[in-house]
């Protein structure tokens, strides 16, 4: 009996899962305590509205494109290799099997993760993204680009069978969701950020950035401790029933995921005091959700040692990634999502083919592995990089196309005078704060 | 320019696959599929500097 199909393998991915919507809900604090006041409600009701149309969407179409390894799927024959592209299940989540078994629990899982992903580009799109364009961008991603990517990563596709078929090692691996989740979010947070441009008064007419500080950091440092327990919850629960890892192994996946984000914040924190002469707690917030983004990919394979040295990259690289799409870059990103996401996200990607080391083949080779002999972990840094490419060549430019075509059809900037009075009263009518004064002047030209 | 970068983008990745489904040999395999990141991370810069270009001139 494979560990993901044993009674202790589905108890501990049960409750696993339990714990994911933590990891939302502590995404949406923190965006919250990153915006002005005025927007406050307007960031928490639109995770509501993402979190609902994106799990409607993956029920509606996502899981059928996306699937589970091992089950039906669409393939391609390229050079004389069978490529595994989509999976051939039905709409509406037909066909599962509601008794506890894998493809079940796993459809559950991706259902949160799929939310989770579509959160992310509200980071960098705050205060400025409609909601009901927010909703139809989220409905996309949720339904039909997030299914793709997590099909060849997770479902059995091309890219989890760069082993079988070419001898990269294991093939592509993510045991907890640092391509699929945090660089597929991090890429449309990135998308979105071009699409809609700056906020008005972010760049004064020479180009220089003003700071517009965030209004809670009680909210973002809460929100950080609460996706810390989410995260481990989704780490847990992806290399149990995404990677086949050995439930025994869910001990290492939690303290790989708390250490790489202790890490992470201290270097943050350490850089943050070099260069301002005092630890920044937002830059340090987002340190801290950078490593737990870094780290997912290589929680279930790598010694506690690593996954330290995961973070401390990823503490370095994303504030000094937050400072330059800023000031050299003129990219406004209020919550810092592509820094951490997608820059975290890609580092955790790399880190597996870096310091991974496999006790057995992950799940979504297994299948295909049968009676082919076993697998080393040579090539495993190529595998990594081959997803990498998938992500930043195929992926990023699909994002953005498609979120382009749909500001055409449905713009998805509010306009000048909506930025103006908050998207607290101009969208819902009433903001987070009624007894605060709105402040106008940050809207003067500068 | 950004229409361009994003076509690099493309290009980048079908000489990733490309490396993949031709070449046999891991050398040359893995030489062509960091000259495919290469474009890649060439095509990101072009983006990047399409937008920083479209918002209203160089920083």
């Amino acid at each position: 009996m494979s560990p993901v199909a044993s009674q202790t393998g589905l108890a501990f991915a049960l409750f696993s899962i339990l714990l994911v919507p933590f990891t939302i809900a502590g995404l949406a604090l923190i965006n919250t305590g990153l915006v002005r006041s005025r927007n406050a409600a307007h960031v928490m009701m639109s995770s509501l509205c993402i979190v609902s149309v994106a799990a409607g969407a993956y029920f509606v179409c996502g899981f059928a494109f996306q699937g589970f390894a091992g089950g039906p799927s669409y393939t391609v024959r390229l050079g004389g290799t069978e490529w595994n592209w989509l999976a051939d299940r039905p709409l509406f989540w037909r066909g599962l099997d509601w008794n506890g078994s894998p493809a079940a629990l796993a459809a559950w899982m991706q259902m949160l993760a799929v939310a989770l992903a579509a959160a992310i580009p509200l980071g960098a799109a705050a205060e400025r993204w409609r909601l009901s364009a927010m909703c139809a961008s989220s409905a996309i991603l949720a339904g039909w680009i997030y299914p793709f990517f997590a099909h060849w990563a997770w479902g059995g596709g091309w890219l989890a069978e760069l082993g079988v078929n070419y001898g990269l090692g294991h093939g592509f691996v993510d045991a907890g969701g640092s391509s699929t989740i945090q660089a597929l979010g991090g890429l449309t947070a990135l998308s979105m950020a071009w699409i809609l441009g700056p906020r008005r008064g972010k760049y004064t007419h020479d180009g220089m950035p003003t700071a517009i500080p965030g209004h809670n950091a009680v909210f973002v440092l809460l929100g950080c401790l609460l996706a810390w327990v989410g995260w481990v919850g989704l780490n847990a629960a992806g290399a149990i029933l995404l990677s086949g890892i050995d439930p025994r192994r869910v001990g290492l996946v939690a303290v790989n995921t708390t250490l790489a984000a202790g890490a992470a914040a201290s270097a943050a924190a350490v850089v943050t005091n070099v260069r301002f002469g005092r630890p920044d707690a937002s830059l340090s917030a987002n340190g801290w959700v950078g490593g737990l983004a870094a780290g997912s990919a290589a929680c279930a394979f790598v010694p506690p040692a690593a996954a330290i040295l995961i973070g401390l990259v990823a503490g370095i690289a994303i504030p000094l990634a937050i400072e330059n799409l800023e000031l050299r870059l003129g990219i406004d990103d209020p919550g810092g999502a592509i820094s951490v996401h997608a820059v975290g996200g890609c580092w955790g990607i790399l880190a597996v083919g870096l310091f991974g080391r496999f006790p057995a083949p992950v799940l979504n080779t297994a299948d295909a592995l049968a009676g082919r002999g076993t697998l080393g972990d040579e090539g495993q840094w190529l595998a990594q990089l081959i997803g990498l490419a998938t992500l930043l060549g195929l992926v990023l430019p699909l994002v953005y196309g498609v979120n382009w075509l749909l500001n055409r059809l449905v713009p998805q900037r509010v306009a000048l005078e909506g930025e103006r009075q908050g998207l607290d009263l101009h969208e819902l009518g009433a903001g987070a704060y009624p007894e605060f004064l709105t402040h106008t002047d940050e809207f003067l030209q500068r | 320019m950004k229409i361009a970068g994003f076509l690099l983008l493309v290009a980048g990745w079908l000489l990733v696959v490309a490396a993949l489904v031709l070449l046999h040999r891991s050398g040359p395999r893995a030489l062509f599929t960091l000259a495919g990141v290469a474009v890649e991370l060439l095509a990101l810069g072009l983006v990047f500097r399409a937008h920083r270009i479209r918002r209203g001139g160089p920083l």
